[in-house]
């Protein structure tokens, strides 16, 4: 990777800000990182967790559960990339298949049956571009998880907590109230994949970090994301317990606000926010 | 305010025009002149290869002469993230494409039938989405909800556009809340997948249609070609994610050739049609 670019005709010099976007998008994406399953076991109680989309097959990048949050019977749904190789494997990555997806469309449905609160977990560089993914409906499933958490008539918070890769990751963010880690990520594209496109060269993906304004910072300025949950030095799975009660004391206030909205204001409030967010 | 182009007479143009923009086939790879090629509904006259469709033109081709009305034909892209040479690539793909962004919305009928429709024009930045796209596909989409019309949407996108980041990508849940109170009024929604539909695009509104249908040959589909092709690391199968292979993985409703769309479409909408049905004959 360069360290000084940047000749770009057009490009802003890079300040200590700009540094500071690349350096966020790779401690998202950081192995030691934690992913959902480790939130799951310090933050919630009596976990049962849900299994298969009943159509094709069970996708592991994508965990949903029934839980307690504290005294709410919750549905959890997360996307998991796995810290070890095996596991990564299993997870294909944190890149979900349609099954995946239809499997979340379960959970969320089910929640909804039960009136119970949605707590989604966001980590995934993109949903997985395969062959087979194409074939079963990739868009597809993306296009009906949307819809469907955009008509679900009970509570949801999404919590960005690494990467927010593209349309995988937003199928899982269109919710009442969005959270984000202070060191994630929510974007387009990736910046390798913006760098290759655009400037013809992967190399420029710190550039392109800058460019694409995808902090945790910059989505708060565009009032995309509600809170931010700011991290502690050498923050990883093994030194997470800061971040997680700053993250439980967030939960529960949203939890105590919108469990006492009704669904018919749940819903139409969550269409007007997103509707008013024109970008302009 | 002059809506549609001329018809042209093909031979003429050629040796009065020997500078106009060219055009080559994909199908047998002769070279054509753009606005000749267009004026046959941009079919290619030797071999039947569909080229893509500027806008305007296919809005001429599917609605009843006149009764097109333009909603928001002045919206402007505004550069939200201050992105390096996006205000200089906006304004050069306006002036080669000569339309405004991506999409062209409003109200026509179909033999007669009312309709809302959104066309995306694949000749200004590749039909990408952007803000100003998914807010006018959000703008139809209400205005068919407050009207109670039916709103058929052709669609034609490489996915979201780059340039907005994620205020693009902010479009795809737009989109979908506003069709999703569409839909909530019992009201019907047709897609026409054109070439190439893709990303962000078939990732959200291209897909929640209640009828989808597709031109021949058109590529549909999340990833691109060649990304899927890095991840995989392997020669794709033949036909993949041509609406053709679409079709056979029942993804959508069914293909039907340009020439065919306006009678598809009126069909479709006669059977949904609550106040004046016009139920066909027995034969």
């Amino acid at each position: 990777m360069k360290d000084n670019v940047i000749s770009l005709p057009g490009a802003v010099r890079q300040t200590d800000g700009d540094v500071k976007a690349w350096e966020k998008v790779k401690k998202a994406r950081k192995e030691n990182r934690p992913q959902t399953r480790d939130y799951i076991g310090k933050l919630f109680r009596g976990v049962f967790e849900v299994k298969g989309d009943r159509v094709y097959g069970d996708d592991e990048s994508i965990v949903t559960a029934i839980a307690w949050f504290e005294n709410w019977p919750v549905t959890i749904i997360g996307q998991q990339k796995g810290h070890t190789l095996e596991e990564r494997m299993r997870c294909n990555f944190g890149m979900p298949n349609p099954e995946g997806y239809r499997k979340s469309m379960r959970a969320l449905k089910q929640a909804e049956k039960f009136s119970r609160p949605v707590i989604c977990f966001v980590d995934t560089p993109g949903a997985y571009p395969g062959v087979d993914a194409e074939n079963r409906g990739q868009g597809l499933v993306i296009a009906e998880h949307l819809k469907t958490m955009a008509t679900l008539r009970t509570p949801t918070i999404s919590i960005i907590i690494g990467e927010g890769g593209s349309g995988g990751a937003l199928a899982l963010s269109l919710s009442d109230w969005l959270i984000m880690l202070d060191n994630s990520y929510f974007s387009v594209i990736s910046p390798e994949g913006c760098a290759s496109i655009l400037f013809k060269d992967s190399s420029l993906a710190q550039q392109a970090a800058v460019n694409l304004k995808l902090t945790a910072e910059d989505l708060m300025r565009f009032k995309i994301v509600d809170s931010i949950i700011k991290e502690p030095e050498n923050f990883d799975r093994y030194n997470m317990d800061e971040c997680v009660s700053e993250l439980r004391k967030e939960i529960r206030s949203a939890l105590r606000r919108l469990t006492r909205v009704s669904p018919d204001r749940l819903v139409s409030q969550r269409h007007e926010r997103y509707l008013e967010m024109r970008g302009l | 305010m002059k809506l549609f182009y001329e018809k042209i007479d093909t031979e003429e143009t050629y040796e009065k025009k020997p500078e106009a923009e060219k055009l080559y086939c994909g199908g047998c790879g002769r070279e054509m002149i753009a606005e000749v090629v267009h004026a046959n509904d941009s079919i290619c006259p030797y071999c039947g290869y569909l080229f893509r469709q500027p806008a305007y033109r296919r809005i001429e081709m599917i609605v009843d002469n006149g009764s097109f009305i333009e909603i928001e034909r002045d919206a402007e892209s505004k550069d939200p993230l201050s992105f390096p040479g996006y205000k200089t690539k906006i304004a050069t793909e306006k002036s080669k494409s000569k339309v405004q962004e991506g999409v062209i919305i409003g109200k026509a009928s179909i033999k007669g039938l009312r309709t809302a429709m959104a066309v995306m024009d694949s000749y200004f930045m590749m039909g990408s989405m952007g803000t100003v796209v998914g807010e006018k596909i959000v703008i139809i989409t209400e205005f068919a909800t407050l009207n109670k019309l039916p709103l058929i949407i052709f669609c034609a996108s490489g996915g979201a556009r780059m340039q907005e980041g994620i205020h693009s990508l902010l479009q795809m849940s737009r989109t979908t809340i506003a069709l999703a109170r569409h839909s909530a009024q019992k009201l019907l929604h047709i897609n026409v997948l054109t070439h190439p539909t893709t990303g962000g695009v078939t990732a959200s509104f291209a897909m929640q249609g209640d009828i989808t249908i597709a031109e021949p040959g058109a590529r549909i589909g999340f990833a691109g070609p060649r990304v899927i092709q890095q991840t995989v690391n392997d020669e794709l199968p033949e036909g993949f994610q041509m609406s053709e292979s679409l079709y056979e993985h029942g993804l959508i409703d069914r293909i039907v050739d340009r020439k065919d769309l306006r009678d598809t479409l009126a069909d479709i909408l006669a059977l949904h049609c609550k106040e004046s049905p016009r139920i066909p004959k027995l034969p």
